[in-house]
C-alpha cells in the first residue's frame, strides 16, 4: 500500500512545503492582537498597497519604512531636467497617510530577520510583522560598471533617482556651451522605466535646439531595440533632426568602464568623452532585498506572480521594480497597480480564501516635447513564474496627427496628477 | 556590406596579453521560423570567423543557427610581434566580409 512506503525525498518535500504553505497563510488566532502588515518603501508601489491594506480592513496594524520624509517622483522629473518643470512639483509627502492611521517610520530598515519576522530599523528598534510587504525600489549595481560609483555621479549624474541628482543634470546642462555634447549611457534590461533614456534625450534636445543649437546627445546604448523605438526615432527626426546620435549595442555602444578623471567613457568598440555626461548605471532591487534574503543571484527578486510572494522567504511579499516581473515594466504604473492587487491578495489570505489572480494594467506616457507624448498601456496577468503581456494593450499609433500628441502630452500631466494623488493625496 | 567592428590595442609591450573583439552585424536567421503564412524564412547565418595575425591563423570559429545575432567574439594573444590581423566573416547567400588592424609592439 502507498501509505506504508516509507516516504521518499519527493513526497517528503511536498509534504514539508505544504506544512510551510499552511504556518505561513495561517489566520491569527483571535487572541493575538490586531494583524501587523509592514510595508518597506514609501514609493508608488509601497504607498499604494498601504493605503489600500489599511483602507480595506481598518483594524490592520500598517506600518511605512521609509526614510525620506519628502518623495521624488521619478516620472515627469525628465521635464525637469530640460528646465520645462521645477523640482517641487515632484515632491510629495506623507502626512496624509499618517492621518489615515498608518505608522510611518521615517528610518530606513537596516536588517530583516524572516524566522523573528522582524524589521530593525537604523535606530535599533525593532518592528514586529505577521506579513511584510518589500516596495524598495532599485540601487545600482556600481560593480557591474567600473570606475563609477556614488562618487563619480557627483560629477558625471545618473539622475535615475530624483532629487539632487536631477537638479545637478539641469545645472550641468545651462553651464554647457553651445556646440557642446551630452553623452546618456543606457544600461541593459531589466532596469527602470525601460523608455525613459530615450524620453531624457529627446527633452535635453529640446533645451538644446531652444538654448545650444550647435549641440548635439549621443545615446551609448546596451541595447539594439528598446521600448517604443519607432515613436521615438520618428519624433527625433521630426522635432530635433541631427540633434540626436545613438550608438546600439550591436555598433558598439555598451558602455563597460568610465574613467572619472580623464572624463574617458570606454565601450567595447571605442571612447568617447563629453561636456555632460548622464551615466544610468546597472541596476538591480533596492538593497534591503538582498540583505533581508529575497533577492537572488539576479540581484531582483523573485516571486509568485498571483500573489506577490516572495520564493526566497515567507510572509513576504515582493512587489515594484525590485520583484522580477517578466514582462510588465518596471514603472511607478506598475508599482502602483502591484502594491493595490498585493494589498487585496493579503487581505483575501488574511480572511482565509484563495486570492483571485491579479490583472495588471500598467501604462507609461512619453513626453518628447512641450506639446508632443505618445504612450504604452498594457494589461498583464500571472503565467508560470512571471507577469506575461495579454491582450488589450495598446501603443500610441505611429502616425498620428500632432493634435494627437498634444491630447497625449495633456493625458500625461493628468495621469501623474492621479497617481501621485493614489499615493499621496 | 555589413559593418564589422574591431577593436585591438594600437600599441602593447612585448609579452603582454591583449584582448582582441571583433562584432559583425547580421540577422543570424535560424532557418527554423515561419512567416504568418507558414513557410519557413530561409537561414541565412554566419558560417565561419578566422582572425589571421600576419597571415597565419590565429583564432577561427565555426558558427551555428544557435548563435544569437550580431556575433560578438572576444579573444586574447600573447603580444610578441608587430603586425596585422586580418578578419574575415563568411556566410550563407555569399555573405563574406573583411576587416583588418594593426598592433604595434614596443620593449
Amino acid at each position: 500500500m502507498n501509505t506504508l512506503r516509507p516516504p521518499t525525498r519527493r513526497t517528503l518535500v511536498r509534504g514539508l512545503a505544504a506544512g510551510a504553505a499552511s504556518l505561513a497563510f495561517a489566520r491569527p488566532s483571535i487572541a493575538q492582537a490586531r494583524t501587523r502588515i509592514v510595508v518597506i518603501g514609501g514609493g508608488f508601489g509601497g504607498t499604494a498597497c498601504a493605503r489600500a491594506l489599511k483602507r480595506n480592513d481598518p483594524k490592520l496594524d500598517v506600518t511605512l519604512i521609509e526614510p525620506n520624509r519628502t518623495f521624488m517622483a521619478c516620472p515627469l522629473s525628465n521635464e525637469v531636467i530640460a528646465g520645462l518643470r521645477e523640482i517641487g512639483a515632484q515632491q510629495f509627502g506623507y502626512e496624509k497617510l499618517a492621518a489615515e492611521g498608518i505608522h510611518v517610520a521615517a528610518q530606513a530598515a537596516s536588517t530583516v530577520d524572516h524566522q523573528a519576522r522582524t524589521v530593525v530599523l537604523a535606530d535599533e528598534s525593532l518592528i514586529r510583522y505577521d506579513r511584510l510587504v518589500l516596495s524598495p525600489g532599485i540601487d545600482f549595481r556600481y560593480e557591474a560598471l567600473p570606475g563609477y560609483d556614488e562618487a563619480a555621479s557627483a560629477s558625471l549624474p545618473h539622475a535615475w533617482k530624483a532629487g539632487e541628482q536631477t537638479l545637478l543634470l539641469r545645472r550641468q546642462l545651462e553651464a554647457m556651451k553651445d556646440g557642446g555634447t551630452v553623452i546618456i549611457a543606457v544600461p541593459a534590461n531589466p532596469a527602470r522605466c525601460p523608455p525613459a533614456p530615450y524620453e531624457r534625450a529627446s527633452l535635453i534636445a529640446h533645451y538644446l535646439k531652444a538654448h545650444k543649437p550647435r549641440s548635439k546627445v549621443l545615446i551609448l546604448d546596451a541595447k539594439d531595440t528598446f521600448s517604443q523605438q519607432r515613436l521615438f526615432e520618428n519624433a527625433w527626426a521630426e522635432l530635433y533632426p541631427g540633434l540626436i546620435e545613438r550608438i546600439a549595442l550591436s555598433q558598439g555602444g555598451r558602455v563597460t568602464s568610465v574613467d572619472t578623471k580623464t572624463r574617458k567613457i570606454v565601450t567595447e568598440f571605442g571612447d568617447y568623452t563629453a561636456d555632460v555626461i548622464n551615466i544610468i548605471p546597472p541596476q538591480k532591487a533596492g538593497r534591503i532585498s538582498e540583505i533581508a534574503g529575497a533577492a537572488d543571484k539576479t540581484g531582483w527578486c523573485p516571486i509568485d506572480p498571483a500573489t506577490f510572494a516572495s520564493k526566497l522567504l515567507p510572509n513576504v511579499h515582493v512587489i515594484g521594480d525590485a520583484c522580477l516581473g517578466g514582462g510588465i515594466p518596471k514603472s511607478a504604473s506598475a508599482a502602483s497597480a502591484q502594491g493595490k492587487a498585493c494589498a487585496a491578495v493579503i487581505a483575501s489570505q488574511l480572511a482565509g480564501n484563495t486570492p483571485e489572480p491579479p490583472r495588471l494594467t500598467g501604462v507609461c506616457y512619453n513626453t518628447v516635447a512641450p506639446d508632443y507624448a505618445f504612450s504604452l498601456a498594457g494589461n498583464y496577468q500571472p503565467k508560470d513564474d512571471i507577469f506575461a503581456e495579454v491582450e488589450g494593450g495598446a501603443t500610441s499609433p505611429v502616425n498620428a496627427p500632432i493634435e494627437e500628441r498634444k491630447r497625449e502630452a495633456e493625458k500625461a500631466k493628468a495621469w501623474f496628477t492621479e497617481i501621485t494623488a493614489d499615493s499621496f493625496g | 556590406m555589413a559593418k564589422a567592428l574591431i577593436n585591438v590595442p594600437a600599441k602593447a609591450r612585448r609579452g603582454d596579453v591583449i584582448e582582441i573583439k571583433a562584432l559583425t552585424s547580421h540577422i543570424m536567421e535560424t532557418g527554423y521560423r515561419h512567416t504568418a503564412a507558414g513557410e519557413i524564412v530561409p537561414r541565412d547565418i554566419i558560417t565561419s570567423f578566422t582572425c589571421r595575425f600576419n597571415g597565419a591563423e590565429l583564432f577561427r570559429a565555426d558558427f551555428f543557427p544557435a548563435i544569437a545575432a550580431n556575433p560578438y567574439l572576444s579573444f586574447f594573444m600573447i603580444a610578441n610581434d608587430s603586425g596585422k590581423f586580418d578578419f574575415e566573416w563568411i556566410g550563407d547567400h555569399g555573405f563574406s566580409t573583411t576587416a583588418s588592424a594593426s598592433l604595434s609592439v614596443v620593449e
